[in-house]
């Protein structure tokens, strides 16, 4: 028999459903794999029983034939999400013990839906990151290794530990938050499936904010069903999040008809950039074919302000997270370090409390919108902003997806890329400009490369089309068959 | 480029104790960065608006109804000094 | 009426603009849904919103955003139909977020005008500048504990409206005025309570000073007034300050400063100077804030008659004074009470009634006009006694004060009493036959040419019949009977 903590979501719930296995064994061998595997460094904080007793719930309400969407689904759930009564960190020190009184709407609609919490997952702290490396809890592993070699990988970030597990089958699916790639860089590390919807389409209330024009929330899956099923859970209009989308929820699962004749795919020549990996060139040729065997119509297209995204991004996003950030000041919760003075205790505090690039983010972000560099660097970048959103509402008049690379590479190993933050922050360049336009992008395993390890392709679609970018996700992947797996869970 | 006093003046604003000797180093980093950031100049934007909402959206409002607070436990429950459901600060002499 | 300060060189003319925080009146708070109402335990009406917690997010209140839109209409101000909430970001134990939603280049009112009445009867003109939409801080306490300064987070997100003047005030007067006139607007509009003592209206004063007919020189701002009495006291030691550092030879440094109204002194509050940069930037929280004029019709169509053309109608209607329909129309109760009273009678004396003795009794008893003892309609039977000949102006007062203490109908207390005026010819001239009588010298004095004694005689007759007796009445028979 295949081991329960292989399957998929949907393969659970028909499972579940037909009564091959309740939800009490599915979460108890869950939580024996995630113990087991506790040199991922995949949880900050584990939640056996809340999970026991959530799978308990699930089977009385399997039972009475009122099961949710995902009834009975072990998933974690990234420590950015404030989970009532359980420990929140965003991997900070800041944070220290910190309970919130309240559940995050995401997290809470999970629950509604019937999923069961196996714990909370680590990340880059704050979402800062794209190796996972900056969190205070340290970074996590990549259930991958390079063919024949030992050495440890990063899972990406900031959503590295969602990705190591669900690639480690210690969770069936998790949260993620994506602000300029979190979501699709580390499902692109991971082998797995990562799905950043369309700004808006997912509630913010409750989850650790970053960046707060940019930050969204999505699923991490094993396979592209799972993302749809998982998104519908997920998702809603939310009155308590003022940029909440009021728009109705439609079935994700249902649009994925596995047809896309006729449907036109873009191919941005931008994304070509010198020196790209021919590795990650070649996957995505071939995903092209994939796509045109398929009987889509693929043309190229052109996204102009490409180049300037990172740059805008790096002005933005550290503007509001300086910011956001504000609120860990040692007064109502998390770290205190005491001082002589109010503003003592805050420098004290705030020095302690945060991480490098945490503070690195913060000081740079209070930099540009201080007085006199303000018009230079924030409205300026906002405008590029405008630019490179204009280019995607441009191109989409002519194409219905676009399809590129998730990441310039595969994943690297831990400590690498660390000396100097523009190379760190170079993982994102295929990721950000979406982020930045608000767009949907799903990133799915679909190749490995010559060291065995798992690369993702990119698709981009139009806002709130999230089924399309299912739909030819479906397609791709399909024709690529990845069906890898990393060694430790028998792949 | 920054120079260490321009950074400790930031560093304030943001009330983040930064050792003496990591100003220069910080410097050199930030202005690093900003130099990268600098390729924007090169974007004519003339007659572009700032981005100022994501998707085309209208805000959400909500009704005058009082639907929260009478909670000052749970408010003061993670507070590292609070004092009779106060919190408490090092005192501020103004 | 010009405020010239002298100085040793010569004149100076004092140029004083204003900016009040007025509480937005509301069950809610502006993006969250704990209660605006003032007082309760400490961090009792706080949402986690309120308390700045992680995760946290702000939703518009949207009676706030009418409040805010009705007071532009009350102001005559522009309504922009597009405006931004802004961050306004600094640290300190009271601001939870780290940063105060404000609005910052788009408010959500622009430029609009107030009138100010002068006690002289004279107006004057105020332009106010903007009124935006923003958060009130929290409440920090320094005096309950040695080393610790403790922090409730009850008024933290409460909406206020700030309302910038133009710098257009020239005397403490004015400005005494423009606080009073935009408190009644407010309170017209049921936008604010206007009460400045439990800080629902609360002034930041800009004051300089210069020579006559110079531009402007450099402000001072002087933070948290709380009374009107205080700001024109402020105003007036900051602007001798400033003359006399000018005269003095020395410069006035763009400062805020703090009002010790014990000392009768202001003083510099160095410790709030320190490297401010608020680093404003558009809240990405909030959408930019947005409405159609069907929105501001519909508001529009809910304003009730405002203090000004209310002022207008008084005069026109019922013939006051400027000044007397101004000091009638502070109060949308009080107007109300006059225009009861003065219904279907003459407005002069309704207005004289009502303010020389239903306001002094009021204000002596520090009663509201809507807790008066003596009803509108009350007062209006009792000026008809006084019509109709009932009972005499004179004793009218006293039957006035009786209606005060005793709550009852004027008519029955004069029955009561027995104070109606004698108009019965044949009772005044027994009486006044009694009193020449008695005063036989006298009497031969008015024979004799001293007329102006009938007066001391109407006043013995008046006596005699306890006031009773028309005066009018009194007086012709005693003519008669002296003078033939």
């Amino acid at each position: 028999m295949t081991k329960l903590t292989s399957l998929t979501i949907a393969q659970c719930r028909d499972g579940l459903r037909k009564g091959d296995f309740s939800a009490r064994e599915l979460t108890a061998t869950y939580i024996q794999a995630m113990e087991a595997h506790r040199d991922l460094n995949a949880y900050i904080t584990e939640t056996p029983d809340i999970a026991l007793s959530r799978a308990q719930d699930a089977d009385e309400r399997l039972k009475a034939g009122t099961a949710g969407a995902m009834e009975g689904i072990p998933v974690a759930i990234k420590d950015l999400f404030c989970t009532e009564g359980v420990l929140t960190t965003a991997a900070s020190h800041i944070l220290d013990g910190f309970k919130p009184g309240y559940e995050s709407t995401v997290s809470a609609n999970l629950k509604k839906a019937g999923a069961v919490m196996l714990g909370k997952t680590n990340l880059d702290e704050f979402a800062m990151g794209s190796s996972n490396m900056t969190s205070y809890y340290g970074g996590v592993k990549n259930p991958w290794k390079r063919q024949g070699e030992d050495t440890d990988l990063v899972p990406g970030g900031s959503s590295g530990g969602s990705a190591a597990a669900v690639a480690a089958h210690i969770a069936a699916a998790a949260t993620g938050t994506d602000t300029g790639g979190s979501i699709r860089q580390p499902a692109a590390f991971c082998g797995i499936t990562g799905l950043k919807p369309t700004y808006g389409r997912c509630s913010r209330w409750g989850v650790v904010a970053f960046a707060s024009s940019l930050d969204q929330a999505g699923p991490m899956t094993r396979d592209v069903r799972d993302a749809a099923i998982m998104l519908g859970a997920m998702a809603g209009h939310d009155p308590k999040d003022a940029t909440s989308a009021n728009l109705p929820l439609p079935d994700f699962e249902a649009a994925l008809t596995g047809d896309i004749r006729g449907l036109r795919v873009g191919i941005p020549k931008e994304y070509r950039p010198d020196g790209l990996d021919p590795q990650i060139q070649a996957l995505w040729d071939q995903g092209v074919e994939w796509l045109k065997a398929a009987g889509a119509e693929v043309r190229e297209i052109s996204l102009p302000h490409t180049k300037y995204a990172l740059a805008t991004y790096y002005i933005v996003a550290p503007a509001e997270c300086s910011s956001n950030l504000a609120r860990y000041d040692g007064v109502r919760f998390g770290l205190r370090v005491d001082g002589d003075s109010l503003d003592d205790m805050y420098m004290n505090t705030r020095a302690a409390g945060f991480g490098s690039e945490v503070k690195r983010r913060i000081l740079m972000g209070t930099y540009v919108l201080s007085a006199g560099y303000y018009d230079a660097y924030y409205l300026k970048a906002q405008r590029v902003r405008t630019l490179i959103a204009q280019d995607f509402a441009n191109a989409f008049k002519d194409v219905d997806v676009i399809l590129t690379p998730t990441a310039p590479s595969a994943a690297f190993g831990m400590g690498e890329n660390m000396d100097d933050p523009i190379t760190m922050y170079l993982n994102d360049v295929f990721t950000v400009p979406t982020s930045l336009a608000g767009l949907p992008g799903l990133s799915l395993p679909a190749g490995l490369d010559t060291q065995g390890l798992p690369l993702g392709l990119q698709l981009i679609g139009k806002p709130w089309d999230e089924e399309t970018v299912l739909r030819v996700g479906g397609v791709l992947e399909t024709a690529a068959g990845f069906t890898a797996k990393p060694a430790l869970v028998g792949g | 480029m920054l120079d260490k006093s321009t950074v400790r003046n930031i560093a304030f604003l943001a009330r983040i104790d930064v050792p003496d000797a990591d100003l220069e180093p910080l410097a050199h980093q930030l202005s690093g960065i900003l130099d990268w950031v600098e390729q924007l100049q090169e974007v004519n934007t003339d007659g572009v608006h700032p981005m100022s909402s994501v998707t085309e959206m209208t805000m959400t409002w909500r009704p005058d109804e009082v639907t929260d607070g009478g909670h000052r436990d749970k408010v003061t429950a993670n507070a590292p000094a609070a004092r009779d459901g106060f919190f408490a600060v090092p005192k501020v002499v103004e | 009426m010009s405020y010239i300060i002298k100085g040793e060189t010569g004149d100076w003319e004092v140029v004083i603009g204003l900016e009040v925080h007025a509480q937005v009146t509301s069950q809610a708070k502006l993006f969250s849904g704990a209660s605006a109402t003032y007082g309760g335990e400490a961090n009792d009406h706080v949402s986690f919103i309120d308390a700045g917690f992680p995760g946290m997010l702000p939703v518009i209140n949207a009676y706030c955003v009418e409040q805010a839109v009705k007071t532009g209409l009350g102001l005559r101000a522009q309504i922009n139909k597009r405006s931004v909430f802004a961050r306004k970001n600094y640290f300190y134990a009271d601001l939870p977020q780290g940063y105060q939603i404000s609005q910052y280049e788009l408010p959500v009112v622009g430029v609009g005008e107030v009138v100010l009445d002068m006690p002289d009867g004279s107006s004057a003109v105020v332009g106010i500048e903007r009124l935006h939409l923003e958060q009130d801080a929290g409440k920090s306490m320094h005096d309950q504990h040695p080393s610790l300064s403790l922090i409730d987070l009850n008024r933290s997100g409460v909406a206020l409206m700030e309302i910038v003047s133009m710098p257009d005030m020239r005397s403490p007067e004015q400005a005494g005025a423009y606080v009073r006139k935009l408190r009644s607007i407010l309170r017209y509009l049921g936008t604010c309570d206007g009460n400045m003592d439990e800080g629902s209206m609360r002034c930041d004063v800009n004051v300089s000073v210069r020579r006559p007919g110079e531009g402007y020189r450099t402000r001072c701002e002087i933070k948290n007034v709380n009374s009107v009495r205080f700001v024109m006291q402020a105003i007036e030691v900051e602007a001798k300050r400033h003359v006399e550092v000018y005269e003095g030879g020395g410069k006035i440094m763009q400062e805020t400063r703090l009002f010790d109204p014990n000392k009768g002194e202001t003083r510099s509050m160095r410790s709030k100077e320190h490297a401010h940069d608020y680093r404003y930037f558009p809240d990405p929280d909030l959408l930019p804030l947005e409405f159609d004029d069907a929105f501001v019709a519909r508001i529009k169509a809910t304003l009730p008659e405002l203090p000004d053309d209310k002022k207008a109608r008084f005069m026109d209607v019922y013939g006051l004074s400027p000044y007397d329909a101004s000091v009638l129309v502070v109060e949308r109760e009080r107007a109300e009470y006059f225009e009861a009273v003065a219904k279907g009678r003459d407005g002069k004396k309704a207005a004289n009634w009502v303010i020389t003795n239903l306001f002094g009794m009021l204000n002596k008893a520090g009663l509201d006009v809507t807790e008066s003892p003596v009803a509108a309609d009350q007062l209006g039977q009792l000026i008809d006694l006084i019509e109709d000949g009932t009972v005499s102006g004179r004793l009218a007062k006293e039957v006035f004060e009786i209606m005060w203490e005793e709550r009852k109908d004027p008519a029955v207390i004069v029955e009561e009493r027995g104070m109606k005026q004698v108009t019965d010819s044949g009772a005044i001239e027994a009486a006044c036959d009694e009193v020449i009588a008695a005063n036989p010298e006298k009497a031969n004095d008015i024979r004799n040419g001293k007329e102006k004694l009938i007066a001391w005689f109407i006043g013995q007759v008046m006596k005699q019949t306890q006031g009773k007796a028309n005066p009018g009445a009194v007086q012709e028979i005693l003519k008669k009977k002296l003078l033939g």
